[in-house]
């Protein structure tokens, strides 16, 4: 069901790809003493739209600062759209429940808030956009920011600022760009002020103000939890299948263009990729995405020729960034925007992604479980799904007694059509829309395995899961990014 | 035919569900040393349930059971000897205990009505074992010898080491009563389960005295022992050059013939055979 005034998925979004113009500060007295001089200073009042990017991840303080702002003032119906919510930002949970947030934009939701508004606690609704479909819906007005409030490492008196300095360091800032350029206001919030910015990732032009704060955050919860190769076995088998296939299907080859997340399994098969390239003396273009240190030796060892680094997972990652002159940062426009000119993600050749569940038109769920609760969200999935000319998902067959693949999936992030191999540990399947792929693969003798097979095999092992009964209430939407919607999402059943 | 062979723990439904993934040409199920005292019980009843209800199919099912002198032993072949096992894997085996487990699988196959023979692979652990490993190997449905170099280093009071030069001489006498009787040879696993280039190191060496095929202790060492304990392709290529020139009609009545200015005779057309059959088996052609 698509609520009325939404654009379908598969219809065309009338004004996707509209352009506002971005909004350069004249403010040149910007420094004020606390986030409630901003709040003060920008009459931050009921019904606003605030937004944040998700740099410092699970350390974040900054978001969890303005909320405390907001219950102090007690401002009503306010909409929040951070790029992605981690359990670190609960105390929203008291405020959504008080009526204080009201509605939620964001590409990634998981921890106690996204139990919160699974419950149906959030009295307006909930959008879940992709990484792409972010700074398109901000740069096309469909998302208008009132406020943005930008962590930001490091920062001069000007308003210019990186993540590479400062005790908070996390590296490149992609996700905050188009916050940046086209939220109405835009205040920096840092605990490292200095007038030697060795890169301007930040542009003070744009800035309004800037508040000096004690922390923006906790290096432990900035940096990415996982950062080494899986050695669970089932897992890592599902990395070697991974290498075996693209290998098969002559993707691994000079030029090569390539994505992975920072989970054991990506990490694994980043590895397995670096030891085949090393051994084939291979040459791949560049690596993109959030940029682990696994990543990083491969482009120091030469085997990429360039990172594009949206964001940073680990400190290596960070050091890099700041050292290696063919590391560049970019903006989530530029990664993933389907209306920006010269997007990244259609260069892709090859990325590597995850699944909670899967079906047998190969469409992917990565926002919520299979009892519906919200744990995630697409991030880039869609966006590098379309994008790449090969789009491979990785996942165990069977995940705590649980089958991955359904006959529907509990909620659609990521359509079929943009899905190409999935990989599980008891065999590959191939989108049969991608003939040209089986092609390939049966002129090689490569074993192959229909999605159907697969799901038949799982339910062989756990017996058929009883179907999940949705409630009736409407708790928010998943909106595809080129504006459309591809899933509406429902309250959890108690 | 094997190459690897995986234990699992029989104790661990996480591990058993996932036993027929990783390629090895037989699983081990494990009720020994894997399982403590108080779980051997559950650990029976959990295998003796996924065996029913599990479809493992194309792998040889072995079960390790605890060693023959044991109260528990009758219980656990009472229990899990059925069709759906080829193997049962006997620990600290004697000429005695062999026999012994030979004549009550045969009670209990008679007894259950089973349609196939359960073969025995009897573990060389002691000095005692490596002293009758001949008559072991002899013993009616043994047909393969496992080599057990952790145990056997404690018998022989001596520490276990990467070199493996204290247990050069049990190695190579297991490899000789399994070929003098043809049956397997199957090695000792390897117990750094992260060492991968030891892992190489030593199921080289060990294919290089005889061995046919190794014990696998983690998932991860599986891939390569297989790779190793296949035949290499140039190995596959003149086996079927040899078999195409016996095939040819003037060399088809000859009991030997000459390739490449060498002779071939019987046992290598033999060994080609057995070597193609290999090959095909394990999906190298």
């Amino acid at each position: 069901m698509i609520l009325e005034g939404f654009t379908p998925y598969g219809d065309k979004h009338p004004n996707s790809c509209l352009k506002i113009n971005h909004r350069p500060s004249n403010n040149t007295n910007k420094q004020l003493r606390s986030i409630t001089d901003a709040f003060d200073k920008l009459q931050i009042k009921d019904g606003m739209t605030l937004s944040f990017h998700h740099h410092l991840r699970d350390g974040d303080f900054v978001l969890n600062m303005v909320l405390d702002e907001i219950k102090k003032r007690n401002l009503k119906h306010i909409t929040l759209a951070p790029s992605s919510i981690f359990p670190i930002h609960e105390p929203m949970v008291e405020l959504i429940k008080h009526g204080n947030i009201e509605n939620i934009v964001t590409n990634y939701i998981n921890g106690p808030v996204a139990k919160t508004v699974s419950e149906g606690y959030l009295k307006g609704f909930l959008t879940m956009d992709t990484h792409g479909g972010r700074p398109r819906a901000i740069e096309s007005g469909e998302l208008m920011i009132d406020v943005a409030f930008i962590a930001t490492p490091a920062v001069n008196s000007f308003g210019d600022g990186n993540g590479i300095q400062g005790p908070s360091q996390c590296g490149a800032l992609g996700y905050m760009m188009s916050d940046l350029m086209y939220a109405k206001h835009r205040v920096v919030i840092t605990d490292f002020m200095t007038e030697d910015l060795l890169i301007k990732e930040i542009d003070g032009h744009y800035v309004d103000y800037i508040v000096q704060v004690d922390k923006i955050g906790d290096p432990q919860g900035i940096v990415s939890g996982t950062t080494k190769p899986t050695k669970d076995p089932v897992q890592l088998k599902i990395a070697k299948d991974t290498i075996k296939v693209m290998d098969a299907l002559g993707l691994i080859k000079d030029g090569l263009s390539f994505q992975t997340g920072a989970g054991g399994t990506s990490i694994a098969v980043a590895e397995i990729l670096r030891k085949k390239m090393i051994e084939n003396n291979i040459k791949g273009s560049f690596a993109s995405g959030g940029i682990t240190s696994y990543l990083v030796n491969m482009h120091e060892e030469g085997l990429f020729n360039e990172l594009y680094d949206v964001q940073c997972f680990d400190l290596e990652a960070i050091r890099s960034y700041r050292d290696n002159p063919k590391h560049h940062p970019m903006s989530a426009s530029k990664y993933a925007n389907p209306c920006h000119e010269s997007v990244l993600v259609n260069d892709l050749d090859v990325v590597i992604l995850g699944a909670t569940e899967i079906d047998l038109n190969f469409n992917v769920n990565v926002t919520t479980d299979s009892h519906g609760y919200l744990m995630g969200g697409s991030g880039g999935h869609s966006d590098t799904a379309f994008g790449s000319k090969v789009s491979i998902i990785t996942s165990n067959l069977v995940k705590s007694r649980t089958p991955i693949i359904k006959e529907s999936v509990t909620a659609l992030t990521t359509p079929g059509s943009t899905v190409d191999i999935f990989v599980t540990e008891r065999g590959i399947a191939i989108n049969p829309k991608r003939k040209d792929l089986i092609q390939k693969l049966n002129e090689v003798s490569f074993p192959m395995m229909t999605i159907e097979d697969l799901y038949h095999k799982s339910i062989e092992i756990t017996g058929k899961p009883t179907p999940l009964i949705k409630s009736d209430k409407i708790i928010g939407h998943i909106r595809y990014r080129d504006g459309s919607i591809i899933d509406t999402l429902y309250q959890v059943r108690k | 035919m094997r190459r690897s062979l995986l234990f699992i723990p029989s104790n661990s439904p996480a591990m058993l569900q996932n036993a027929d993934i990783f390629g090895a040409d037989g699983v081990i199920f494990d009720l020994e040393d894997a399982v403590s005292i108080s779980e051997k019980d559950a650990a029976r009843t959990l295998l003796d349930t996924f065996l029913t209800m599990y479809p493992l199919n194309k792998l040889e099912i072995i079960v390790r059971i605890n060693q023959i002198e044991t109260s528990i032993t009758s219980k656990e072949l009472e229990k899990i000897v059925s069709d759906r096992i080829d193997t049962i894997m006997l620990p600290k085996a004697t000429k005695e205990s062999t026999l012994i487990l030979l004549n009550q699988l045969r009670n209990i196959e008679h007894e259950k009505k089973l349609t196939k023979k359960i073969n025995i692979i009897p573990i060389i652990e002691m000095a005692t074992s490596v002293l009758e490993v001949s008559d072991i190997a002899k013993v009616e449905r043994v047909n393969g010898l496992l080599l057990g170099a952790e145990d056997l280093a404690s018998d022989l009071e001596v520490p276990r080491t990467l070199e493996s030069l204290e247990i050069l001489m049990p190695r190579a006498l297991t490899i000789l009563a399994a070929k003098a009787h043809k049956i397997d040879a199957i090695d000792t696993p390897f117990i750094h389960k992260d060492d991968d280039e030891g892992l190489v190191k030593d199921a080289k060496f060990a294919k290089q005295l005889g061995m046919n095929a190794k014990a696998c202790i983690h998932p991860n060492q599986v891939e390569i022992i297989n790779e190793i304990f296949s035949p290499s392709m140039a190995e596959i290529h003149q086996a079927l050059r040899i078999i195409e020139a016996h095939e040819r009609p003037e060399n088809i009545h000859k009991g030997a013939f000459s390739l490449d200015g060498k002779m071939v005779d019987k046992p290598i057309i033999d060994r080609a055979h057995k070597l193609i059959e290999k090959a095909k088996a394990w999906h190298l052609l």
